[in-house]
């Protein structure tokens, strides 16, 4: 098997065995949006117009409390002192970590939308439009908040830190999701645009996020 | 057992003492001078004196993406050269660039306030300048909670560039989602060409408030050079008491 | 193949753990390194492993793969094993040995060496530490790299695992390779001793 390959089959069985595996992100963004309600009222009319927004939010808030792992197990144990010495760049070893994250983490929060788009009222079409945002804005939030997990790797406590760190990196990803969504529900403006603006911030994560994530690695080491 | 190397921060702190005073001095009588001209400019047809606070809220706006601006130079010399002084320059500035951006939130809120009707409307410009201060805040977190200076300084290193990267992202998006949820504002904040009689004093301002971050930020790396030599000293202190002890 | 060291300055934590310090090793011979707790044996592997950073002085090796740098032909044994408790015992060595890259050999067979083939599908949560200290040896015969970063290597293996090892290393040895060794035990290697810190 190849370097990568092996390296993201082990992450993904990893993610799947240990701590309910994948099921836990699912379960937490489905508290989330179920929490909605009792805040803001259980108005259907509001629920709905509010659909995106808890949608995103939920998977916001999911894929970064997801994040606070990822580097910090291999730091624990010694692993990352090897993956450190072997023979692939470590921004690559980085982006398929974060690649295994968002398979096993991220893909299952889209998976799980349209039965949460049933609690809040949201039409097929509404629910399809913020599922197709969250497959493109996932990944953007993935290999940002990698960016936070590599910065507080040593930290014990440091899922507080990485999510101060991040949720400012992420706002533009959770705008640009929430207006695709909304263009393609209410219609006036176009979907086209945002969409793409999301998938463009996507691609510029996939390059920020190992190259920022790796130095960060390298000089956390000591 | 050796202190920290010595020459560079010697030299910045014998050139700074001399020169220190002096850049207070000069900042004071500019920030005097600014001040002057802003009371006695003319009041705004359509907002009153009320425009005036523009004479404080546009240089901090300014000073607030200057100092990151600041701060990423520190840090591609913390990262590239691992230059000590960009270490101490890079974690001094940071507080203070987080002082200006308040500044300006504080300021821009009371201008808004008789335009709003309330102390906060999430305008776009406004909200670019909260996020930053977020940004701010995160970065001082980190600084605080690695305890080894010089990792601190490269991961903060690596945070600012990242975040001086994003900002202009940040910026085009909150735009986008503010002309997605307001229509054209009325009363933007920057207002139309601003009046001669306004540009001089705003510029002398802006002047004034860089040359009092440009003393501030001496002053304070003075301190966190010092600092790290009292550091140092314990360090030695506890070495030598358990050789003494061994 | 020669790794040599010359005038190395080691900064951690602020703290200066060693200066000056010299070294050599060269092919078919063990540098055993030795001093007291603190003195820096761990920080001096991981120096020539590249995972801390070189605060002054230099790493050089002689006739190595050229296009390979220093640490990409090392192995590293650290305090730390390096295993995840959720994968099996073969699934954890065949990562490794797919992963880091250099001359792999079969896994089931380097567990055969190691003593542990009989726990091969067994998730390494339920080993113990002296097999665990084990299965982590297997990574060293399992995908072969010439060079040999050992920090106290023989931590939690009983008799018969010391002799094992000690077989490994000398077979590596014949062959060609190179070890660093930070170690308090004897490790019944022929080759030199540095010894950091501490008073004479």
């Amino acid at each position: 098997m190849t370097a990568l390959g092996a390296l993201i089959t082990r992450d993904i069985r990893i993610a799947l065995r240990v701590g309910g595996g994948a099921l836990i992100g699912v379960l937490f963004f489905l508290t989330v949006v179920v929490l909605m309600p009792f805040a803001v009222g259980p108005d259907l009319a509001l629920l709905t117009r509010l659909g995106p927004a808890i949608l995103w939010l939920g998977a916001l808030l999911a894929s970064l409390l997801t994040l606070d792992r990822l580097f910090t197990a291999d730091h624990e144990d010694g692993s990352l002192d090897l993956i450190v010495m072997s023979r692939t760049p470590l921004e690559l070893a980085c982006a398929a970590k974060a690649l295994a994250h968002w398979l096993a983490a991220g893909l299952p929060l889209v998976i799980a939308t349209p039965v949460l788009g049933l609690l809040l009222n949201l039409d097929a079409l509404s629910t399809s439009a913020v599922a197709l945002t969250l497959l493109a804005g996932t990944p953007a939030l993935t290999f940002t908040g990698m960016i936070g997990a590599a910065l507080a790797v040593t930290m014990h406590r440091g899922g507080l830190l990485l999510a101060v760190l991040v949720l400012p990196l992420s706002i533009p990803v959770l705008i640009f999701g929430v207006a695709a969504s909304q263009a393609a529900i209410t219609g006036p403006s176009s979907f086209g645009a945002p969409f793409s603006i999301l998938c463009a911030l996507s691609l510029v994560s996939f390059v920020i996020g190992p190259f920022a994530a790796a130095a960060s690695l390298r000089h956390g080491l000591d | 057992m050796t202190l920290i190397d010595l020459a560079n921060p010697t030299r910045f702190l014998a050139l700074t003492a001399r020169i220190l005073p002096w850049l207070a001095a000069i900042t004071a009588i500019l920030l005097a001078i600014g001040l002057y001209q802003s009371a006695v400019a003319p009041d705004d047809y359509q907002q009153g004196a009320t425009v005036k606070i523009m004479f404080i809220h546009v240089p901090n706006a300014w000073l607030s993406m200057f100092v990151w601006g600041v701060m990423s130079l520190a840090a591609l010399g913390t990262l590239v050269w691992r230059h000590p002084l960009a270490d101490v320059a890079a974690k001094a500035a940071a507080p203070i660039g987080a002082a200006f951006t308040f500044l300006a939130l504080v300021t821009g809120s009371l201008w808004g306030r008789p335009m709003w009707g309330t102390y906060w409307e999430w305008d776009a410009r406004l909200t670019s300048v909260l996020i930053l201060f977020l940004m701010y805040l995160g970065l001082i977190a980190l600084w605080r909670a690695v305890e080894d200076p010089s990792r601190a300084a490269r991961a903060a290193a690596i945070l600012t560039l990242v975040g001086a990267i994003n900002l202009p992202i940040i910026k085009f998006s909150v735009d986008w989602w503010n002309t997605l949820h307001q229509p054209a504002s009325v009363m933007r904040m920057g207002g139309p060409a601003l009046d001669r009689a306004f540009l001089i004093p705003l510029l002398v301002m802006a002047v004034a408030f860089s040359l009092l971050f440009l003393t501030l930020h001496l002053a304070a790396m003075r301190n966190e050079i010092l600092r790290r030599r009292v550091r140092a000293l314990q360090l030695i202190q506890v070495a030598q008491a358990s050789q003494r002890r061994a | 193949m020669r790794l040599s060291g010359r005038d190395l300055r080691c900064v951690r934590g602020g703290r200066e753990v060693f200066s000056g310090l010299d070294f050599t090793a060269s092919s078919g011979e063990a540098l055993v390194v030795t001093g007291p707790n603190g003195s820096g044996k761990t920080s001096l592997l991981r120096l020539i492993a590249g995972l801390l950073v070189i605060e002054g002085g230099s790493i050089g090796l002689e006739g190595g793969d050229s296009e390979l740098t220093l640490p990409e032909q090392a192995h590293y044994l650290g305090h730390r094993d390096a295993l995840k408790p959720a994968l099996s015992v073969e699934e954890n060595l065949s990562f490794w040995r797919d992963f880091l890259g250099g001359e792999a050999f079969d896994a089931r067979a380097s567990l055969v060496t190691v003593g542990l083939d009989h726990a091969a599908q067994l998730p390494a949560a339920f080993l113990s530490a002296g097999q665990r200290r084990r299965l982590s040896i297997a990574r060293l015969i399992a995908l072969r790299r010439p060079i040999w970063l050992l920090d106290e290597p023989t931590n939690a293996l009983d008799t018969a695992g010391q002799s094992m090892f000690a077989a490994l290393m000398s077979d590596h040895l014949a062959r060609g390779g190179l070890i660093v060794a930070a170690t308090h035990a004897p490790l019944g290697l022929q080759g030199s001793e540095l010894r950091i810190g501490g008073s004479s």
